[in-house]
C-alpha cells in the first residue's frame, strides 16, 4: 500500500519527517518498506511567464524567449518548442537545475545566442498527460494551475508529496486504506483522528427507477449496496485528485474511474462502476456462475467460470466477476449516461478462490480476499457520490440499494488487564490500555471490549494483548530468561547420526545435500525395471517441473547427479556422502515412511575396496559388529561382478558396489564410480554400543603365516570364516596379506596368504600349541578344497 | 726420559689437535696410550731409573697420560658434535614443500551453521525434535490456525500430494506433534527440510531448511521470548549485536513479531546489504496463539508459550557472503571445500 502523506494529513496531523514516520509506524506494527519524495530529482525548476518570443537569427526552428522568473530581470531562453505563446506559464529549468534521469541544465549558447536555461515538457519533469490531461505530450508544459511566477515547480503544480510504501499483513485489510493507516498513525502519535462523514445533496429521482437487486447467495455476498448517478459528465479529475492518485501509484484516467479508485484507496472498499443501460431489465442478480459460463473482463480477456464462482449478472448475462473485475459488456464509455456505483461485500475465501481460479488478481480481489468490513459499503458509496457532486461529474439519484445480510453481532472480548500484563511481562496501567483501545476504535465498558467491525482479525484476548503491546512499544517490553530447569540433550539416534558425519568426513567424504524430489525419469537412468516397486513414488500434484515432481524412493540418483556434476565440472576426484530420506509409500498409511539413508558416492582416486574399507570403518565406529557381506549380481544400478549387500542378523542393511557402466553412461560419468547406501535406522537398531574393557595382554603373541591355494571362484571371506571357526580360542586375529594368481599358480586357482595371530591370556603360547591350531585350521580348510601352497 | 715424555706429550697434543676424524683419533689413542703404545714403551724403561728418579718420572708419566687422555676425550666430544652437526646439515629438508595429507571431508555449510544453532539451543535447554516432511494438511495448516481457505496459505506456496497431504511448508507441524505427545514444560527446536513451490533461482529454492522453536509452560511471557531470542542472536552473531523486535503477523502466534538485527555493515544507517533499511530481518516469532494451544489440548488459561522460526539458508548466505542459493544443492567440491 502506497500512502500519500498529503492525503494522510487530511485525517491526522503528522509533524515528523518521513524517515522518523517510517520508523515509528514500523515499530507500531505497520511495516514501512520505503518512502519517496515526488520528483526528488527535480531541482531549481521554477514557474516562468513568457514575456516575448522572437525568431532566432541563425535558425528556422529555434525561437528566443524572454521569461520572467521572479528575478530582477527576465531570463533569456532559446527553445525549439512550437507551442509556447506569450503570456504562458511554463516550467523553467534554470542554470544548474537537475531533472529526472540525472540530467543537468547549464547556461550555454545555442547557435550563438545565450540560453540561460530550458523550458520543460511534462516528460522532462517525469510526468505524463495522465497527470496533467490538459497538457500535450510533445511540447512545453503550459501550466494552467494557479501559481506564482518564480514559484518552485514542486509547490506550483503540487509535485511535492511524499509516498510511503507499507507492507500490510493479510490480517489487516483495514490498513489497505488511507483511513486505516491514519488510525494507526493517530494512535502511534497520540493525535486525534479526523474522520469525515460523506454528505450527498442528491438531485431527486429514485434509484428504483434504474435498478433492483436480488442476492441469490447471501453467504458469498453478505451485503450489496449501490447508488445511481445520471447525466454523467466524463472528464479529467481535478489536480488535487490526480495528484493523490499518482502519489498512491494509481494512474488517473477520468473522473468516474478516478472516483472509484480514490474511494477504494481512502476507505479500503473496492467500488465497481458500470453503465446502467447494459444491465438488462435494470435487474442485478448476484448469483453463482453457471458451470463453464464465459465472461469477457475489462482487460479484454475471456474468462471461463465455474459454479463455485460468484458473478454480478442481469437476467441474461454476467456483467462482472464479483469482487474481481467487471465485464467488458457493461464498461463505462464516452456515451454513458447513467452509472451504477456498486459497493458490495463478498466473502473473502470465495473471492480468493475465484481470483485464483480465473488467474486474475486485482487491487479489488486482493482486498476482498482478506475479508472486508460489511459496514464500510455504505460509507464508501456515499463518499463516491459526494465526490461526484464535488467534481460535477453527474447528478446523484436519490435512494440507495442496500441488500444487507451481514452479521450484526459485534465481537465482544473480556477485558483482563492483569492477564495482559502477565502475558506480556509488562506493567501497563489499565487506563493506558483503555486509551489505546479506544483510540483504535474499540469500545471498552467495564470488563467488556467491543471490537469494531473493521477489525475482523481481533477475536481473543491475546489479540487485545497485541494491540496493547504494539502501542506500548515492543521495545519497552523487558528482556527476561525462561524459568524452570533446562535439561536437554541429543537423543541416541541424533548422536548416532553425528558419529556417521564425523567418521565419513574423517574418511575424506564431503557432506552433500540434495533435493528430496526427483524426476520419475531418474528411475530409468539408474536402470530400475518397469516392474520395480520403487517406481511407486509419492507424487506431487502441483510440481514446479518434472525434475522435481516425485519424492525419491531411492537416494542413488541424487548421489549420481552429484558425482556427475563434479565430474563434468572437472573435479579430478570426489568423495561425498549424504544422510537423507527415502520416501516409501505404505499400504494403509496416509503418509509414506521416511527412511533415512546414508549414501556414499566416490570416483577418482579409489576403487571398490576403498569404498568397502570406508563402510567397514563406519560400521566399526558405529559399533555394528557382526555383519555379513554377500555378492549381489542382480541390482541394475551396479556392476554385477562388483556389488555386495550387507546383512546383519539376516536383515539387509545396505548395498555397495561399482556403478554399472550403462548407468555411468546415462549420467555422463566417464570414469568408474562407486556407491554405497546404508539404512540409518536399521544400523542404529542393530548397533551394540556397549563397550567392555579387556585387559591388555600379559603374554606375547605367536604369529603363523599360511599360504594357501584354492579355487579362484571361492570368496575369500569363506576362508577367513573357516579359519576363525576352527583355530580355537587362542586365535586373536586373522589378516589377509596377499592374494596372487599367475605363473606359479595352477590356472583356475589362486594363492591366498593369511597371517594368524595366536595368544593365550594365561601363559606364553608354546610352539606346539600354535602348531596344533594351524593343524586344526588346515584340516578344516581341506574340506573346502583349500590346501597349503606347495 | 723426561725429554722423551715431553716429546710424546707435545707430539700427541699436536696429533690430537690436528685430528679431525673419530677413527684417526682412536688410532692416536692406540698409538700413544695402547698396550703397545709409545707411552707404555717409555714406561717399560722405568726399571732402568734410579729410585729417586722413578717417582718423579712416574708422576710425570701419569701427568702426560692424563693430559693425552683428556685431550682425546675432549677431541672426541668435539668430533662427535661436529659429526652430529654434519649429519643434521645433511638431513636438512625443504620444509616449505607441501605436507603429506590425509584426505579430509567436510560438513556441508548448511550443517555447519545448523549445528551451531542447535548447540546454542541445547545449551538453553531445548531438545531437538523432528517429524515427517510429507505431512498432513491437518498438522501443517489446520492445527496452526490456518483452515483451508485462510489467506495466509497464499503466502506459502504449497506442494500438494493430495487434498490432505502436503510437503510441509514449515517445521511448525513438528511443534504441533510435539505438543500432542509431550506435556508442558516443553522446550524444543525443530530443524529440518521444508518445501515451497518457488522456482529455483539465486535466492529461491523449492527446498530449504528451517529451524523453529517452541516453549510452553506456566507463566511464559513475551519478555521471556525477547530474552531467549536475544541471547540466541548474540551467541550466533556476537555479543555486540543490536536487536529489535517489530510487530508482525503470523496466524499461529499472537502477538507476533519479527526480530531484526542492526546491519553489521552500516550499523543502522542503511546500505546496500540491508537494502537501505539499516536492519536485517532474522526470524519471526510470537506468543503461541491460544487456538493452537487449544487444538493441542493444552489449556491456554493455564499455559502460555512462544514460538519462533528462521530460515537456515539466509543465515548461512549472510555468514559466508554467498550470493547464490543454488550452490548449496549443486554440491561442487570446489564450493564444499571452502567451509
Amino acid at each position: 500500500m502506497d500512502l500519500s502523506m498529503r492525503w494522510l494529513s487530511e485525517f491526522v496531523e503528522i509533524d515528523t519527517d518521513a524517515h522518523t514516520f517510517a520508523e515509528d509506524m514500523t515499530m507500531s506494527g505497520s511495516k514501512v518498506e520505503g518512502y519517496q519524495t515526488e520528483a526528488a530529482e527535480v531541482s531549481n525548476v521554477v514557474v516562468g511567464k513568457v514575456l516575448s518570443i522572437v525568431p532566432h537569427e541563425n535558425s528556422d526552428h529555434l525561437v528566443i524567449c524572454q521569461v520572467e522568473v521572479g528575478k530582477e530581470s527576465p531570463v533569456q531562453i532559446v527553445t525549439g518548442a512550437t507551442n509556447v505563446v506569450e503570456g504562458a506559464l511554463v516550467p523553467v529549468a534554470l542554470d544548474g537545475a537537475t531533472l529526472p534521469g540525472g540530467v543537468k541544465i547549464k547556461k550555454g549558447k545555442l547557435r550563438g545566442v545565450v540560453s540561460e536555461g530550458m523550458l520543460c515538457s511534462l516528460g522532462e519533469l517525469g510526468l505524463t498527460t495522465h497527470d496533467f490531461p490538459y497538457a500535450i505530450e510533445d511540447g512545453i508544459f503550459l501550466i494552467e494551475e494557479e501559481c506564482q511566477i518564480g514559484q518552485d515547480i514542486h509547490d506550483a503544480i503540487r509535485l511535492n508529496d511524499t509516498c510511503v510504501e507499507f507492507e500490510i499483513t493479510p490480517n489487516r485489510p483495514d490498513c489497505l486504506s488511507v483511513i486505516g493507516l491514519a488510525r494507526e498513525a493517530a494512535v502511534t502519535y497520540k493525535k486525534p483522528l479526523r474522520l469525515h462523514e460523506p454528505v450527498v445533496k442528491g438531485s431527486g429521482g429514485d434509484i428504483s427507477e434504474y435498478l433492483r437487486v436480488t442476492v441469490e447467495n447471501p453467504v458469498l455476498c453478505p451485503r450489496y449496496t449501490a447508488k445511481a448517478v445520471k447525466n454523467v459528465r466524463v472528464k479529467p479529475s481535478p489536480l488535487w485528485m490526480r495528484e493523490r492518485l499518482r502519489a498512491s501509484g494509481v494512474r488517473p484516467i477520468n473522473n468516474l474511474v478516478d472516483i472509484t479508485n480514490y474511494v477504494m484507496l481512502e476507505y479500503g472498499q473496492p467500488l465497481h462502476a458500470f453503465d446502467a443501460k447494459y444491465v438488462e431489465g435494470g435487474h442485478i442478480i448476484v448469483r453463482n456462475a453457471h458451470e463453464g459460463e464465459v465472461i469477457e473482463t475489462l482487460d479484454g480477456v475471456e474468462r471461463k467460470l465455474n459454479s463455485s464462482m460468484l458473478v454480478i449478472s442481469d437476467p441474461q448475462k454476467a456483467v462482472a466477476i464479483a469482487g474481481v473485475m467487471g465485464g467488458e459488456n457493461s464498461a463505462i464509455m464516452d456515451d454513458t449516461n447513467t452509472v451504477i456505483f456498486e459497493s458490495a461485500n463478498f466473502l473473502g475465501s470465495s473471492v480468493r478462490v475465484t481470483a485464483r481460479g480465473v488467474g486474475l488478481r486485482t487491487d479489488s480481489s486482493a482486498r476482498f480476499e482478506k475479508g472486508l468490513d460489511p459496514k464500510n459499503t455504505y460509507k464508501a458509496v456515499m463518499r463516491a457520490c459526494e465526490l461526484v457532486e464535488l467534481l460535477d461529474a453527474g447528478e446523484v439519484v436519490d435512494g440507495i440499494i442496500d441488500v444487507d445480510n451481514s452479521p450484526k453481532e459485534p465481537t465482544v472480548i473480556r477485558f483482563e488487564p492483569e492477564w495482559i500484563n502477565r502475558f506480556l511481562g509488562i506493567e501497563v496501567p489499565t487506563e493506558e490500555m483503555v486509551d489505546i483501545l479506544t483510540q483504535l476504535g474499540f469500545t471498552v465498558e467495564g470488563d467488556q471490549i467491543t471490537v469494531p467491525s473493521f477489525r475482523g482479525d481481533v477475536e481473543h484476548k491475546a489479540d487485545i494483548a497485541e494491540e496493547i503491546a504494539r502501542f506500548y512499544g515492543y521495545d519497552k517490553i523487558p528482556v527476561t530468561a525462561i524459568r524452570g530447569v533446562a535439561k536437554a540433550q541429543l537423543t541416541p539416534i541424533q548422536k548416532f547420526e553425528r558419529t556417521i558425519h564425523q567418521t565419513l568426513q574423517a574418511n575424506g567424504c564431503y557432506e552433500v545435500m540434495t533435493y528430496s524430489f526427483i524426476s520419475p525419469k531418474y528411475y530409468d537412468k539408474i536402470g530400475l525395471p518397469e516392474s520395480s516397486p520403487l517406481r511407486d513414488s509419492v507424487v506431487i500434484s502441483n510440481p514446479l517441473g518434472e525434475d522435481t515432481s516425485v519424492m525419491r524412493t531411492t537416494t542413488l540418483p541424487s548421489m549420481l547427479e552429484v558425482l556427475s556434476r563434479n565430474y563434468n565440472n572437472r573435479n579430478a576426484s570426489f568423495f561425498g556422502y549424504e544422510i537423507g530420506n527415502e520416501y516409501i509409500k505404505k499400504e494403509g498409511q496416509e503418509l509414506p515412511d521416511e527412511n533415512a539413508q546414508v549414501t556414499i558416492g566416490l570416483y577418482g582416486d579409489c576403487d571398490f575396496y576403498t569404498l568397502k574399507g570406508m563402510v567397514e570403518t563406519l560400521l566399526e565406529r558405529l559399533h555394528v559388529k557382526t555383519f555379513d557381506i554377500r555378492p549381489e549380481t542382480e541390482h541394475p544400478t551396479f556392476h554385477p561382478g562388483r556389488c555386495a549387500v550387507l546383512f546383519l542378523n539376516d536383515v539387509r542393511i545396505g548395498i555397495l558396489g561399482e556403478v554399472h557402466p550403462t548407468v555411468l553412461q546415462s549420467y555422463g560419468i566417464g570414469t568408474k564410480a562407486y556407491l554405497a547406501k546404508l539404512d540409518v535406522n536399521a544400523l542404529f537398531s542393530l548397533a551394540d554400543p556397549v563397550v567392555e574393557y579387556r585387559p591388555l595382554p600379559k603374554f606375547p603373541a605367536t604369529t603363523r603365516d599360511l599360504s594357501l591355494v584354492c579355487n579362484e571362484e571361492l570368496p575369500i571371506i569363506e576362508i577367513e570364516k573357516t579359519i576363525r571357526a576352527s583355530a580355537g580360542s587362542h586365535l586373536e586375529d586373522v589378516k589377509l596379506f596377499d592374494v596372487y594368481q599367475g605363473a606359479q599358480i595352477e590356472a583356475g586357482k589362486k594363492s591366498v596368504s593369511y597371517s594368524m595371530v595366536l595368544r593365550s591370556a594365561e601363559s606364553t603360547l608354546t610352539d606346539a600349541e600354535a602348531d596344533a591350531a594351524v593343524k586344526r585350521v588346515l584340516k578344516a580348510l581341506e574340506k573346502m578344497d583349500v590346501v597349503l601352497r606347495a | 726420559m723426561k725429554t722423551a715424555l715431553e716429546n710424546i706429550k707435545s707430539t700427541a697434543a699436536e696429533a690430537i689437535g690436528s685430528c679431525d676424524d673419530p677413527k684417526a683419533l682412536d688410532a692416536l689413542r692406540v698409538r700413544f696410550l695402547g698396550k703397545k703404545g709409545e707411552l707404555t714403551a717409555i714406561l717399560k724403561q722405568m726399571g732402568k731409573l734410579s729410585a729417586e728418579e722413578r717417582p718423579v718420572m712416574g708422576q710425570l708419566a701419569n701427568e702426560v697420560r692424563a693430559a693425552i687422555e683428556s685431550a682425546i676425550t675432549e677431541k672426541a666430544a668435539v668430533l662427535k658434535e661436529k659429526q652430529l652437526a654434519e649429519q643434521l646439515r645433511a638431513e636438512r629438508i625443504d620444509v616449505t614443500m607441501p605436507g603429506k595429507r590425509q584426505v579430509l571431508g567436510k560438513p556441508h555449510p548448511l550443517t555447519l551453521v545448523m549445528d551451531e544453532v542447535k548447540e546454542i539451543f541445547l545449551g538453553m535447554g531445548f531438545d531437538v525434535v523432528s517429524g515427517p516432511e510429507v505431512e498432513l494438511d491437518h498438522y501443517n495448516f489446520e492445527m496452526l490456525n490456518m483452515p483451508k481457505d485462510h489467506p495466509a496459505r497464499d503466502t506459502q506456496d504449497t506442494f500438494y500430494i493430495n487434498d490432505n497431504v502436503v510437503l510441509r511448508t514449515q517445521t511448525s507441524p513438528v511443534q504441533v506433534r510435539t505438543m500432542e505427545t509431550r506435556r508442558p514444560p516443553i522446550r524444543v527446536i525443530s530443524p529440518g527440510r521444508v518445501y515451497r513451490s518457488d522456482a529455483i533461482d539465486a535466492t529461491h529454492s523449492p527446498l530449504f531448511h528451517q529451524i523453529e522453536g517452541l516453549v510452553v509452560d506456566r507463566g511464559v511471557t513475551m519478555a521471556d521470548l525477547k530474552g531467549t531470542l536475544e541471547i540466541f542472536v548474540k551467541r550466533l552473531y556476537g555479543e555486540d549485536s543490536v536487536v529489535r523486535f517489530r510487530p508482525h503477523h503470523f496466524p499461529f502466534t499472537e502477538p507476533s513479531a519479527e526480530l531484526d538485527v542492526m546491519c553489521f555493515n552500516c550499523h543502522g544507517k542503511g546500505c546496500r546489504l540491508c537494502k537501505g533499511e539499516g536492519w536485517i530481518e532474522i526470524l519471526g516469532c510470537g506468543m503461541v496463539h491460544p487456538t493452537v494451544l487449544k487444538n493441542c489440548n493444552i489449556d491456554p488459561e493455564e499455559y502460555s508459550g512462544f514460538a519462533f522460526g528462521m530460515g537456515l539458508e539466509r543465515i548461512v548466505m549472510r555468514r559466508f557472503n554467498i550470493d547464490d542459493l543454488r550452490l548449496f544443492f549443486e554440491n561442487d567440491q570446489r564450493f564444499l571445500d571452502q567451509f
